[in-house]
Order: C-alpha cells, then sequence, then structure tokens
C-alpha cells in the first residue's frame, strides 16, 4: 500500500483508518501455530471426554457504539445480522455476506467474528455506511477461538473458570466474559449441549493450551484438525 | 469471597472478576486551578473508612469492564445494592 | 523388613460393613497389620489389639484411639510410603484402608511404647505448665526461638514432604442451588426434599458412605433397617442429573456469600501414590444459593482422673466399632453416662458377646427404654454415681467408681474399684456448629439441648438435625424434610411431594448437664482429668487460668491452648468452659461462647493450590516471535507475566560480553528488539484528540495525521505512572503505547475517566496489544535495511523522525513509525501478530549484509540510559513528577483544561526548590558501576545515620562510552550540576559521582536525525 492509498483512506474514512492487514500470499501463525495441533490430530489419541479444535486465522473485531435506531438499522444492514441488545447473548448467521457471529460484550461493546478475508471489507463497508460515534477495531491477530465438545467438558470448565455453565443458565448461545484459571481476558460461549467456544487472548494461548491439556487429562483429550 | 451482581450483565459473579476502586461518589473539581491546596488535598486522600453501610466504586474487570456503584456493609460483607454510575443510592450509608 | 503381625484379636467374626472376602495389609510403625475393605485405618488398629497410638502433646503420656470420626484427638498419623508421598495430620478415624498403607505416629519422640518423655509425664509436667505459651509469648522473642524448636520435635505437628509430592489435586468450581452438609437422617433428607423438589442439589459427606449415625444404628426406619433406608434414598438421589453426591468430603469452610469449599479425598483413599492421571484430593469452591447443615453432633466424653489412658473412648465410638466395623475395642466395659442414648453401646457390647462390667449413670433415676432393655440383660446400673479415676499406664486395668451427690459436683461416700479395660464416657452431645461459626455468627447456648446451637447467621443458611439439638431420628428427618423444603420455598420452587418416614419411639429420661466428674481430691491434686486431649489441657490448667485472673474464655483458651490447632475444640470445648464457668461460680453462657474458625479439619496445602503449581503457576505470555527467541538461545526476563528475551549470549559469552556485543552492534550497524509487549490502544471518536489531552500532561490538539508523540502519564496527585508514545493515525483516530507492566492499568484508567468524569466526550479505547506484532530495528543501517523489504517511502525527506507510515513490509501490510527509544535512526514495524514470525525471519534474512543484532531488554536499557531516557517504573516511583525528572518540555501548563495531574504537581510540596530531582551520575572512576538503589550523600564523613540525598535509579556499564553511565535522584539537584555526591556502599567503600546530564551519548540528538 503506498501513502497515496493511504492518503485517500484516510480522507475517506470520516477522520478514521483502515488498512487492509492481511497479505495476499502469506499464511498467518495462529497463536498455537507451536502446538502443532494439525500433527497432535493425526497422531494422538481418537477417543477421550474431551475434544479440542482451533478455529484459528478468522476475522476478528471488536464493536463499540450506543446505537440509536438508525445507527442500529445502518449497522444490521452491514453486518447482516442486528446486534444483540440482550446482556450476554449472541447472535450467529451462515451465508449470505459470510459467515458472521456477534456477541454481546457489554452495554457498548460488541465481539463480531467473520472469516478473515470478510474483515477488511466489514470495516470499509462500517466506514461507507455507519454514522455517528461508533469504533471498529481489527484485532484478527489478537485472539484465537477454541472450540472445545464432549461428555467431560462441563468438567473441565470447572475446574477453569467461576462461571456457572450449568444448562438451566448457560444455555446455547449464551456468553460472558471472566477468568480463565489465571489468565484474565476470555470469552466462553456455549455453542452446543456438551460443546463451547472460547475467545482467548492470544499471548496467553500457551498457557490455557497447558491449562486444558491438564485439565482433561483424567479424561482423555483428542484434538481435532 | 464476594458474589456481586453486575448491574451491566445482570448476573451475579464471583468477587475475582472484580476490581474495587475506592469510595463512590468522589468527583473531581470541576475547576481543579482554583481550589486551594486544602480542597485539593481533601479530594486526593481523603475517604471514610466507616464500620458498616459504605458506598464504593467497583469495576467488573474480567467482565464487561465497566464501572458501578456498590452499597456494602464493610462489617458483615452484605452487599445491600448495585447501581450504575450517575444513579443515587437508595440504602444511604450515615 | 516389616515385622509381620497378624493378631486380629478384636473382630467379631460376623457383622458390621466391612468385606471380610476383600483382605487388606498396612504398615504402622514399621509393623505389618491386616484389615478389611470396608475398614478405616482406626478400626483396622483397634481390631488388632492397638491401644497406643501416639504420645500426648506436653506430657508424653501414652494415647489410644478416643472417637470416630473428625472430633479424633489422638489418632494423628503420618501417611506415606514413601518420602514424596507424606502427608502429615491425617485422622485414622478418617482414613480408609488401603493395601500397601504406610503411616507412622505423629507424635511420640522417640517412640510409642517407650517414650523418654514420658518420665516428665509422670513427673507431674512441670516442664511445660499451662500458660507456657501465653507467656512465652510474652517473653522476648528470642526466647520463643529456643523453645520452638524444642516444641515442634516434641509436639509431633506432622512434617511435610521433601520431595515434590508427585500426586496431582486440583479444585473445582461448583454451583447449586442447595449444598447439604452431612449426609446423615436430617441431610439425606433435606437432599431428597430439595432434590425431589427440582433444585440443584450437592450432598457431600466426611465419611466414605452416606448413612451418617444410621451407619451403626439397629434402628428401623420405614419399617426396614436404617441402613437400608440409606440405601434406597442414596439409589434415588443418584438417579438425579441435578444431583452431585460427595463422600470422603469434608466442608471445611464456610465462607461469605455462601461460599464454602469442600476438601474431598479421592485416591488417596485407595492408593499410596495415584495411577497416571488421576486426582488424589479435590478441592471443590462450591457457589451455594442455599446451604443445609446437617453435621450432626459430637458426643462429650466426661472429664474424670486419667481419662486419657487407653481405653477410654467416648461411648458413640464404641457402637460405631462394634456395628460398623465388627471390632469390638476390649475385654470389659465400665459405661458412664449422663443420658440414655449411651446405653447402646453397653447394649451393643453385651450382644457382641463381650462383658458389661457396670454401667455408671450419674442420675438419680433414670427409666427410659434403653436403661430398661440393659436391666432386662442383667447389666448392673449404678445410679447417682460417676467414674472418678482410672488405673493403667498403656491400658485401663481397673475403674474407680463412686457415689456424687444430687448436683454431680461432689463425691458421696467411698471409692470402689472394678476391673476392666474400657471405660464408655458420654455427657451428652455438642452440636457441630463450626461451620455456622465460619462467618462470624455466635453460637447460642442452650440449657435444655446442653449445648451450643448454631447463632444468627448472615448467610442463606438452613439447619437441620442434630445440630439444632435434635438428636433423635424422628426430630432429625422431619427437619430435614423441613429443611429441604424450606429451601424450595426461598428458591420459589414447588414443594415436594415427601413426608417422613416411620420410625420407632424410644422413651427418653431428662439427661443430666455434667461435665466435670468431682474427684475425692480437689482438682489440683486429683489424677489428671483431661479436658483436651490433643493439647493435654487438663481441669487443673483451667482452673490455674481463672485462678490467674483469666476469665474470660477466650482469654482461658490462649492461655491454656484449649481448642487450638488441627482440634478445634471439637471434645473440649464445652467442657473447658464449663470447668470455668463452675469455677467461676457462673453459667456458661456467663462465661463466654466458643467460635470455630476454618478449617474444620487439616486440608493439604496440594488441595489448596489445586494445579496452580509447577509449569501452571502463573500464566506466562509470549509473543508471536517466541519460539525465534528461544531456538536463537535467549535468555528471558520476566516483565509482568510476559517472558521478553533479555540477553542473546553467543557461545562462551558472559552476559556482559553479550550485552557489549549488542549495545555495540545496534550503534555501529542496527540492531533488532521484540518490543510487540508495548501495550497498544486504539482510540477512536471525534473527542478523542481532546480525551489524549486531558489524561497526558503535554498538548495533542495540533498533532497532525501521520505524526508521534511522546506523553507522560500523571495522576491526580501529580506524579508519573505510566509513558508511552502516542500516533494520530487519522484526523479521529488515536494508537496510544504504553509500558509493558502498565499496559493494563491504563487502560483501566482511561476507561475510569470516561466512564465516570467525562462520559460526554465520545471517543472509545480498545486493546490491540496482542493483535499487533512490533518488531524495533535500530541503528544506522535500520534504513538500509528497511528499504529491501518495503514498498515504502523511508527516506529522511518522506519520512521524518516521528513521523508513521502505512507500508508493506516482507509483503505484509504493517504500520512503521519513526520513532526512537535509542537515540539511533530507528523503525517500529508493527504487523499483524499472524505475521509477526514471518516479516522478523524476513528482516534477518535480508540483515545479514547488515550483522542485524537481536538485543534483548537489558541492552534496551543500557542504549535508552545512555541518552537519559527514563523507563517509568524503574526511574519513577510514584512519587516523581514531569518536573523531578527534568521534562518540563512533555508538560504544557497552558491547555485550555486542567489535564490530570495539572493541579497536583503544583502543590506546595511540589515546587519545593530541594526536591529529589533526576540527574545524571558520572562516576569519578569511570569503571565502576554504581549498584542501582544505592542511596546518596553529600558528605561521606558525615556521622550515622547519615541524611541520605536520593537513590540511584538506572546504572549499567556502557561499551559504547567505555565508561559507566548512571542516573539517579538528587536533592535539588538540576541546581548542582558539577558538584560531587557520594555513595557509602554495603562493602564500605565509598563511590564518588558528578552530578550531570543524564544524557551521555549525542546530546544534540543528531544520530535519530540522520
Amino acid at each position: 500500500m503506498s501513502d497515496a492509498m493511504l492518503n485517500e483512506q484516510v480522507e475517506a474514512t470520516k477522520g478514521k483508518m483502515v488498512m487492509n492487514q492481511i497479505p495476499a500470499d502469506i499464511v498467518g501463525e495462529s497463536p498455537l501455530h507451536h502446538a502443532d495441533l494439525e500433527t497432535l490430530a493425526s497422531r494422538g489419541q481418537d477417543q477421550g471426554g474431551v475434544h479440542l479444535k482451533e478455529k484459528s486465522l478468522q476475522g476478528l473485531l471488536i464493536l463499540r457504539a450506543k446505537p440509536d435506531e438508525a445507527q442500529m438499522a445502518e449497522i444490521e444492514s452491514v453486518l447482516g445480522v442486528a446486534l444483540p441488545t440482550t446482556p450476554l447473548t449472541s447472535v450467529e448467521m451462515a451465508g449470505g455476506k459470510g459467515d458472521v457471529s456477534v456477541r454481546w460484550v457489554s452495554p457498548d461493546e460488541w465481539f463480531i467474528v467473520v472469516p478473515a478475508t470478510v474483515a477488511f471489507q466489514l470495516e470499509s463497508d462500517f466506514q461507507t455506511s455507519v454514522s455517528g460515534h461508533y469504533s471498529l477495531v481489527n484485532v484478527s491477530s489478537g485472539y484465537t477461538i477454541l472450540q472445545l465438545s464432549g461428555d467431560n467438558v462441563v468438567d473441565v470448565l470447572k475446574k477453569s473458570t467461576p462461571i456457572d455453565v450449568h444448562p438451566s443458565v448457560f444455555p446455547v448461545g449464551k456468553v460472558v466474559s471472566s477468568v480463565f484459571a489465571k489468565s484474565g481476558a476470555m470469552m466462553l460461549r456455549r455453542i452446543g449441549d456438551n460443546a463451547f467456544e472460547l475467545i482467548i487472548r492470544r499471548s496467553f494461548a500457551d498457557y490455557i493450551w497447558l491449562w486444558l491439556q491438564d485439565a482433561s487429562m483424567e479424561y482423555g483429550l483428542v484434538i481435532e484438525a | 469471597m464476594l458474589h456481586i451482581y453486575c448491574p451491566h450483565c445482570g448476573e451475579s459473579r464471583d468477587e475475582e472478576e472484580f476490581h474495587p476502586a475506592g469510595q463512590a461518589h468522589i468527583e473531581r473539581p470541576k475547576d481543579p486551578d482554583a481550589c486551594t491546596d486544602k480542597e485539593w488535598g481533601e479530594f486526593l486522600y481523603f475517604r471514610r473508612n466507616p464500620r458498616g453501610v459504605h458506598h464504593e466504586l467497583w469495576v467488573h474487570a474480567a467482565g464487561c469492564r465497566k464501572f458501578f456503584n456498590m452499597t456494602r456493609n464493610t462489617q458483615t460483607y452484605e452487599i445491600k445494592e448495585v447501581y450504575k454510575l450517575g444513579e443515587q443510592p437508595s440504602v444511604v450509608a450515615e | 523388613m516389616a515385622q509381620q503381625t497378624n493378631n486380629e484379636t478384636r473382630r467379631l467374626s460376623a457383622g458390621g460393613r466391612i468385606d471380610r472376602s476383600k483382605p487388606i495389609t498396612f504398615t504402622f510403625n514399621d509393623k505389618q497389620y491386616k484389615g478389611y475393605e470396608g475398614d478405616t485405618l482406626a478400626s483396622a488398629l483397634l481390631a488388632n489389639g492397638v491401644d497406643i497410638i501416639g504420645r500426648s502433646f506436653k506430657y508424653s503420656r501414652p494415647r489410644g484411639i478416643v472417637a470416630a470420626g473428625a472430633e479424633e484427638p489422638n489418632a494423628i498419623m503420618q501417611l506415606g510410603a514413601t518420602e514424596a508421598t507424606q502427608i502429615p495430620n491425617v485422622r485414622a478415624t478418617q482414613q480408609a484402608l488401603y493395601d500397601g498403607l504406610v503411616c507412622k505416629v505423629t507424635n511420640g519422640w522417640p517412640n510409642v511404647d517407650n517414650d523418654l518423655m514420658g518420665w516428665v509425664g509422670k513427673l507431674g509436667g512441670k516442664m511445660m505448665p499451662p500458660g507456657f505459651y501465653y507467656k512465652t509469648f510474652m517473653y522476648p522473642k528470642s526466647m520463643w526461638e529456643t523453645y520452638e524448636s524444642y516444641i515442634r520435635k516434641a509436639a509431633g505437628l506432622g512434617r511435610s514432604p521433601k520431595e515434590n509430592d508427585p500426586d496431582r489435586y486440583d479444585n473445582m468450581n461448583q454451583h447449586c442451588d442447595v449444598l447439604v452438609v452431612g449426609g446423615g437422617p436430617a441431610g439425606l433428607m433435606a437432599a431428597l426434599t430439595a432434590a425431589r423438589g427440582g433444585a440443584r442439589v450437592i450432598l457431600a459427606d466426611e465419611q466414605n458412605e452416606f448413612g451418617g449415625s444410621l451407619l451403626s444404628s439397629k434402628e428401623s426406619i420405614g419399617n426396614k433397617p436404617a441402613t437400608e433406608w440409606v440405601d434406597d434414598v442414596v439409589t434415588e438421589l443418584a438417579r438425579f442429573d441435578n444431583v452431585q453426591l460427595l463422600t470422603h468430603a469434608t466442608v471445611n469452610g464456610y465462607h461469605d456469600h455462601n461460599f464454602l469449599t469442600i476438601h474431598q479425598h479421592l485416591t488417596d483413599q485407595s492408593f499410596d501414590k495415584a495411577p497416571n492421571g488421576k486426582i488424589c484430593q479435590r478441592l471443590h469452591r462450591v457457589r451455594a444459593k442455599w446451604v443445609v447443615l446437617a453435621t450432626g453432633a459430637h458426643e462429650r466424653p466426661l472429664v474424670y482422673g486419667n481419662n486419657d489412658v487407653p481405653g477410654c473412648m467416648v461411648a458413640n465410638a464404641v457402637s460405631t466399632y462394634i456395628q460398623r466395623y465388627g471390632v469390638v475395642p476390649g475385654k470389659d466395659l465400665v459405661l458412664m453416662t449422663t443420658n440414655d442414648n449411651a446405653y447402646r453401646a453397653a447394649l451393643d457390647w453385651h450382644d457382641a458377646g463381650h462383658n458389661v462390667v457396670a454401667i455408671v449413670d450419674t442420675r438419680k433415676n433414670s427409666k427410659g427404654t434403653l436403661v430398661e432393655a440393659a436391666r432386662e440383660r442383667g447389666m448392673t446400673v449404678m445410679l447417682g454415681s460417676g467414674v472418678v479415676d482410672v488405673q493403667g499406664s498403656k491400658r485401663v486395668t481397673s475403674v474407680s467408681i463412686a457415689k456424687l451427690n444430687e448436683a454431680g459436683d461432689q463425691v458421696e461416700g467411698s471409692v470402689i474399684e472394678v476391673k476392666a479395660d474400657t471405660v464408655a464416657s458420654s455427657g451428652g452431645w455438642s452440636p457441630v456448629i463450626h461451620l455456622s461459626c465460619h462467618t462470624g455468627s455466635r453460637p447460642v447456648w442452650s440449657d435444655e439441648v446442653v449445648g451450643f446451637l448454631p447463632g444468627p447467621s448472615q448467610q442463606q443458611q438452613l439447619t437441620a438435625g442434630a445440630m439444632n439439638g435434635a438428636y433423635s431420628t424422628a426430630a432429625a428427618l422431619e427437619q430435614g424434610m423441613n429443611a429441604g423444603q424450606s429451601a424450595l420455598e426461598k428458591l420459589a420452587m414447588k414443594m415436594a411431594d415427601v413426608s417422613v418416614p416411620e420410625t420407632e419411639t424410644l422413651d427418653e429420661a431428662e439427661p443430666m448437664a455434667l461435665f466435670h466428674i468431682p474427684h475425692p481430691k480437689p482438682t489440683h491434686k486429683a489424677p489428671k482429668q483431661f479436658v483436651d486431649l490433643q493439647n493435654d489441657v487438663t481441669a487443673a490448667g483451667i482452673e490455674l487460668a481463672c485462678r490467674e485472673g483469666f476469665e474470660s474464655i477466650e482469654h482461658v483458651k490462649r492461655y491454656t491452648a484449649m481448642g487450638f490447632g488441627t482440634d478445634q475444640g471439637k471434645l473440649g470445648n464445652i467442657n473447658g468452659m464449663a470447668i470455668a464457668a463452675k469455677y467461676l461460680k457462673q453459667s456458661i453462657p456467663e462465661t463466654g461462647t466458643t467460635i470455630f474458625r476454618p478449617n474444620y479439619t487439616p486440608v493439604t496445602f496440594g488441595a489448596i493450590a489445586g494445579r496452580d503449581c509447577g509449569e501452571l503457576f502463573e500464566p506466562k505470555r509470549y509473543t508471536a516471535m517466541h519460539q525465534w527467541h528461544m531456538e536463537h538461545g535467549a535468555k528471558f526476563e520476566d516483565v509482568g507475566q510476559w517472558k521478553r528475551p533479555w540477553y542473546y549470549p553467543k557461545a562462551g559469552e558472559t552476559m556482559q560480553e553479550a550485552l557489549n556485543r549488542e549495545c555495540l552492534a545496534t550503534r555501529e550497524s542496527v540492531g533488532i528488539l521484540d518490543a510487540s509487549t508495548l501495550g497498544k490502544i486504539d482510540i477512536q471518536g471525534k473527542d478523542a484528540r481532546e480525551f489524549l489531552g486531558r489524561v497526558y500532561t503535554n498538548a495533542w490538539a495540533k498533532l497532525a495525521v501521520g505524526k508521534c508523540r511522546y506523553g507522560l502519564m500523571c495522576g491526580e496527585d501529580g506524579m508519573v505512572f505510566d509513558d508511552g508514545v502516542t500516533s494520530c493515525l487519522a484526523e479521529n483516530h488515536f494508537l496510544m503505547t504504553t509500558t509493558t507492566g502498565g499496559a493494563a492499568h491504563v487502560l483501566s484508567w482511561l476507561e475510569l475517566y470516561h466512564q465516570t468524569e467525562w462520559p460526554e466526550l465520545e471517543v472509545y479505547f480498545t486493546s490491540v496489544t496482542d493483535h499487533w506484532a512490533t518488531m524495533t530495528i535500530s541503528g544506522p543501517n535500520s534504513r538500509r535495511l528497511l528499504e529491501t523489504l518495503t514498498d515504502g517511502d523511508v527516506s529522511k525527506e518522506s519520512m521524518s523522525f516521528m513521523d508513521w507510515r502505512a507500508m508493506t513490509v516482507a509483503g505484509v501490510p504493517a504500520r512503521v513509525f519513526r520513532i526512537s527509544f535509542t537515540g539511533e535512526l530507528s523503525f517500529e514495524i508493527n504487523v499483524q501478530a499472524n505475521y509477526g514470525m514471518h516479516v522478523w525471519k524476513a528482516l534477518f534474512e535480508q540483515g545479514k549484509q547488515f550483522n542485524l543484532t537481536p538485543y534483548g531488554t537489558e541492552t534496551m536499557h543500557i542504549l535508552r540510559a545512555e541518552k537519559g531516557f527514563i523507563i517509568a517504573g524503574q526511574d519513577t516511583d510514584g512519587s516523581v513528577h514531569p518536573f523531578d525528572l527534568g521534562m518540563p518540555w512533555a508538560v504544557s501548563m497552558q491547555k485550555p483544561f486542567s489535564f490530570i495531574g495539572k493541579r497536583g504537581m503544583q502543590r506546595e510540596d511540589c515546587v519545593r526548590k530541594d526536591r529529589k530531582q533526576l540527574v545524571g551520575l558520572k562516576t569519578t572512576d569511570p569503571s565502576v558501576v554504581l549498584p542501582e538503589g544505592a542511596q546518596g550523600v553529600f558528605d561521606p564523613k558525615a556521622s550515622i545515620p547519615m541524611p541520605m540525598v536520593g537513590h540511584v535509579s538506572s546504572s549499567y556499564w556502557s561499551a559504547n562510552l567505555g565508561r559507566s553511565v548512571a542516573m539517579g535522584f538528587v536533592k535539588g539537584g538540576h541546581d548542582k550540576m558539577g558538584q560531587k555526591v557520594y555513595y557509602p556502599l554495603v562493602d564500605g567503600r565509598v563511590v564518588e559521582a558528578e552530578i550531570c546530564s543524564p544524557v551521555f551519548l549525542d546530546p544534540k540528538g543528531e544520530r535519530q536525525n540522520v
């Protein structure tokens, strides 16, 4: 990207800067790249109470806004789904503009997951279509997503977080931000009866990976590619 | 360990998700430069330390990251209520 | 080689809940014994005729097993077959027997059967009189240290293993609607009721199976044996998805807001060392909406002469050993009781075919159902009498019995002596109110119950059964059901369909409130009458405490050590209070109340720590290039939780040699630093600029797009707490950087002010620390290196110092900042962290031609110190403002808004001339590197204590300058340039230094402006 392009963008964006941060032909390394989960998946055990899969290299964005009705509609038209406004809920939609899921984080914050290549498009669409005060920040490399499932997934979560994940208070689609073991930031969402999605910060990924291996030792851990 | 209701998340969570941030309702003087040293010192350093009902500022640090107020009995640890910034308590410390 | 002993002399051929088809071998004090599956260590020892299981704490008297549960004061074992698997302070009554179990007595140096210290005991215990602790604490500390080693050795407080424990312990967070503590009749009924009502229930019991008192009872419930009723209830409970049944699980602590900890024994009840991967012990951390305490009651032994001789037991323990384990712990029994209930012990003893010598009942009359049953069996019942003392040293041999007066406080008539080897005693029951006390609730005395009941509680707590003084099974069942229904009601759930099963009703006469059996001699001359067996507290000791003026029971406890340590007064506290009350001629409630603290029984450190140990002790945070650092031999430094490369030694290099090489290479050609750990905050909104102006000390109104600026952040007190460079990405869009350690605090600080003080400002903050990988290339060749990899124009003309530009680096879109912390031409390259390693490696590929040298945090520190750049947190400590740092250029007093820190730094104290100010320090001897933290003085010949004028905050060897460089604080230092300051060191040297500018290298800043 040249300086000229940069300047154009800055002008086009009502005082905010977006840039395509992804190179065309270079494969990125997820926060758990060093663990080589693919090899573990092909060579490790295939029976166990806990299944783990890294959903790596997604497009991750944090939206801050206090939308009024007009802005809400503009955001919905860009995202393809309405922002969830009920605390601790999430929405997701497959197809259309591409898979998109949105998690409520706080009354003025949402965490959005889209395919990696869609992130920049989304940022650009916000710039052109959403009015008023908001902030949309690309954090694709700042986090990674782990999917945990299996008969003992709840046991592992009980070892790791003070959150009550009983289905009566933690139904499918619920999302919370909390602590995970001794790491201070994680987002947990139920995606099935015995399946959860864990969004963790990049720099804590190795610690949480070690923790999960340890916590699931007594149940057996299956790595999925 | 306290069990704290977050007024933004709408449910109770363990204390380890929260941080206390001192006494509630301490407002920064509108014109600091007009304050005497004594007035500024009082704003900066002087706080209540009651045995009993106290209004405190907390933040849901590991959750929604929002600050909120809590009225808490410092002796029994009973939480009388939590309320959002800008709201007034219904149970008032003496 | 352990000796083989097979001598189960006291085991019945049938009966009990043990499995005689599964024999077990175990080792106690180096001798092998046999037991059966279902035994506790205590029941197996009793079955084998082991009378002495330890020596007492102070007097070293032989001690035997007294009780059958958590209240056991004597049988405290050191468990473990190997050094690594040692566990101290295990109660034999709570430890399940397993094959290969190895244990030793905790007390009893040098050995249980023939103890040198025993002579001390027999001589009257003069070595450690009551009040020893109290008086010792009052003497100087040096005295205490002398005593401590002696006490530890003699007291046998158990020992921790000297090797790493190979077992795994963990924590588990639990949530429920109702936590029922105790699985006896009340607890089972409460759990059944709550479960049928649809509540999420956890039922926890410290024993290996549910049932509590019913397991050693011959009663019937619902027209079937009580144990069958237990089995039916447990089977039903197990069928509920929402019910968790925890056995071997002691609820140990009851904390605020219904948070309770349950210490659960898992593989340690079956193995010395767990099979791989299995958890040995687990600490459940439970948040319960409602708690039902159904913790039962402990039988109180009576206090009489020599009541610590092995063979003296609580009555109910005798029943438990017979009924549950098929063990009759003696041949000839004397039972002493103040109540009907304890007659069960004599009945069980008799029905097992053993001899009941006499039942000594302190009451004048008794005609209850159980009393009549004893008479029908032809037992001798001696009314209005008491056991005044026993004879024997290693086992009871005979028992002295005398008539008592009506009040039970004096002996009447002569003493008769009968032959017996066992004395079971019962002074009634003490409700187990420990948990309700943990949250600060004061217990309340009840004359009716003759014991303390739980007091009013702040918690969502219900109580049921014997812990309320409801001692009959019928009452326990009913209270359990009511507690369950009550919990359901409070949870706004439907009442459960449940009813109290039928039970037998017994006629019971009133119990007598008697605690201390009088002796023909006065208490202080009578044989020792023990109140607290674990801490060797006697009735005479309590009277002595009262005589010395300690009238509050809290003082008596501290004077005598009653209820200390792992015992927590389970058997002795009430008796001790009663004795003090009697001596002080007041009632028990007038004497005070008793309070119990967590934990109810000892918890291993392993269970508390859980998995937060070893590799998982603390999170380690890594950057995207960490693997490369490891592969290239970096030594790491902890910065907060981050692992940062500290320096990269080559083979054979010392640390200083590596630092010299890294420093020289950077200034001569180009070095590279992984700066990814710096905090980064994306700031957006039309008021972002205004906000920056309020939180930084300098001006931001005119910072143009594409420009960067350094800023200081202060608290309201005017003191610097963080610094960093913030860049203008677009008119309403900034990227702030913070120190590595300050990142979380700064973000929270921004949010605090935005949420509380200035919510009207349109601005949002988002942490992007982990999103961007940041690599700084620094040195005269950094531009040439960058030019090999970028499509951007990084020439001097196009990209000035403190400019940033978007470009690609090694094919990856990047933001490149021309900022410098070394004083050299520098570029800070930011790319998405997923591509950080790609770019880093590409830089090294191209960097070969420039001798690109990786450097770590230590070289970074040296290079910045040569330039006099501060590090927030090293050259600031919360007590220095920007002017102290000599950075007035970073403060704009003209800004319209009174920025954070402005008013604070104008306080009277902040404008003093003699404040400690940051200056450069040039040692007179250039080869001397001042130690950081050294305190300076103006006059090295001043008398001690010398007036200290400030400390050295940064100090290094500079290879570039061939001398040491340092910065530090000196009182009024800014006006003392050229003057000398002296640093007297601990080794006796006094280092002289000249106060100078902190900028040692390139004072005009020419190197970074090329």
